[in-house]
């Protein structure tokens, strides 16, 4: 019991590293995911192209895969070493802020994609019938919709990136799986400590989960 | 002439030979048309006669591949792409043409994730810029007007299609349109709304309204138009007052035509 009292600092530091993992990571992902989808959207296959390329790669691989080939990988280049992004590059926590961003936009943008489509065309008709241009009845008519449409497929995707982050832990971050590893191997009482993590992680999935529930039902008359 | 008659003499709505074709199809086969300030208009024909086509030209929904469209005097520009198609020149002028045009569709596709009122104010205040609180005061009104008072802060998937239609309306009426284009505003609808809907749409014929109505509902098309124009396999087969194409039409089409919708 003492132990555990002793460790509980250092864990709930490791979960709020875990969170920040998650709000970075989500925020960015989602920004780049809307431009992805645009991309891929865009009838221009010069732009549309190198978009699915992009979600094909990193749906196909490993997240850890890719979480080393930027931690490690990167210093490799010289060129990378120069550059101005250095300074975040050899933190293993933008490192792995980075590579979240990246693998939840891939999967982002296929969801967002769909939503954007699914949107009915005889209301972006109306739109343009009343004069709207493109971007105000992106940001009016088609987004607003298509969020609501995604909700449950995004609340998801939202539970599976904070799993994702106990990854960050092999690149030396210590974040809430970091933390836990890093007191069981000190302590020898794994278990203990790891029901202990794995209840945060439920705890932080269970407030996602309620949030995504409560968004459903707010917007169910408006469907 | 100076400018202010021009623009009192010139049709609110002109067509000249409008051609466009969808692939092999060719759908409308050069139509020309015109519509005076005030006056109604009822394009009637069977299905595939290119009549919607036609309507969706007026504000560009559809991109004509030839010929011209002027609203009150204001030709639409258009170019031609590199691979040789119709475009309109200056997206700009068309979303400005769009804002004349009020239009209301077979499926009034109202914004689900808007209540009724939110649907009516958008335009006006995120397209004309107007303030909320006139917008939402104007949208009152207009939902006064077509009977949806209590119905202001209710979903579309909570009302009836006639509700929904009339809806519709309002939210085509608050951008104050100068022309109305209505594309078979009755045909979604169960028999028992429809009246419902052309109360309020005869009511704005009286009001003045210009309007240039797609329908199969002969019996309205005969007492509220002005102008009643048969389509048939993209030409105009025959025009004049309803009581010159109901009471006695020239082409034999369109004898056809009507009596098989019993109207002759």
């Amino acid at each position: 019991m003492d132990m555990i009292l002793s460790a509980l600092p250092s864990l709930l530091s490791g979960a709020f590293v875990t969170v920040q993992l998650v709000a970075w990571s989500l925020a960015l992902g989602l920004v780049l995911a809307l431009l992805v989808a645009l991309a891929l959207l865009s009838p221009n296959r010069l732009i549309a192209g190198p978009a699915a390329l992009y979600v094909f790669l990193f749906r196909s691989t490993p997240l850890l895969v890719q979480l080393f080939l930027i931690y490690y990988g990167a210093g490799q280049f010289v060129a990378v070493r120069e550059s101005f992004l250095w300074p975040l590059l050899r933190e293993p926590y933008w490192c792995a802020i980075i590579a979240l961003t990246l693998n939840t936009a891939a999967y982002t943008a296929e969801i967002l994609r769909g939503g954007i489509r699914a949107v009915p065309f005889g209301q972006i008709e109306a739109a343009r019938a009343l004069g709207m241009h493109r971007g105000l009845m992106f940001r009016r008519i088609i987004l607003p919709q298509a969020f609501r449409q995604i909700l449950p497929a995004y609340g998801n995707e939202m539970i599976q990136m904070v799993q994702a982050t106990s990854l960050a832990s092999t690149i030396t971050l210590m974040e809430l799986t970091g933390a836990a590893r890093t007191i069981a191997s000190r302590s020898f009482q794994p278990v203990e400590l790891f029901v202990i993590a794995g209840a945060i992680y439920l705890a932080m999935n269970f407030l996602i989960a309620q949030a995504v529930r409560w968004g459903e039902k707010r917007m169910a008359a408006a469907a | 002439m100076p400018p202010s008659q021009a623009a009192i003499a010139a049709p609110a709505v002109q067509i000249d030979g409008l051609h466009k074709r969808f692939g092999d199809n060719e759908v409308l086969k050069g139509v020309s048309l015109s519509a005076a300030q005030g006056e109604v208009v009822a394009l009637i024909g069977s299905s595939g006669s290119g009549k919607s086509t036609l309507l969706r030209c007026i504000n560009l929904l559809e991109i004509p591949d030839d010929g011209r469209v002027l609203i009150q005097g204001e030709e639409i520009a258009m170019k031609k792409d590199r691979a040789g198609r119709a475009q309109p020149a200056d997206r700009r002028q068309v979303d400005r043409i769009r804002q004349r045009c009020g239009m209301v569709f077979q499926n009034f596709n109202l914004w689900t994730h808007m209540t009724v009122l939110e649907n009516i104010i958008e335009a006006p205040v995120h397209v004309l810029g107007q303030n909320r609180e006139e917008a939402v005061a104007r949208a009152e009104s207009l939902l006064a007007k077509v009977g949806l008072s209590t119905k202001r802060d209710a979903y579309p998937s909570q009302m009836s299609g006639g509700q929904q239609q009339r809806a519709a309306i309002a939210r085509m009426l608050a951008m104050g349109p100068q022309v109305m284009l209505f594309d078979e505003p009755t045909s979604a609808l169960d028999p028992e709304l429809v009246g419902e809907v052309l109360r309020v749409m005869r009511d704005l014929a009286t009001e003045g309204a210009t309007m240039l109505i797609v329908t199969h509902e002969m019996a309205f098309a005969r007492e509220v138009a002005h102008k009643v124009v048969f389509l048939h396999q993209g030409r105009i087969e025959e025009q004049g007052t309803p009581e010159e194409v109901f009471g006695n039409p020239k082409s034999e089409r369109c004898r056809q035509f009507l009596t098989r919708e019993g109207q002759h």
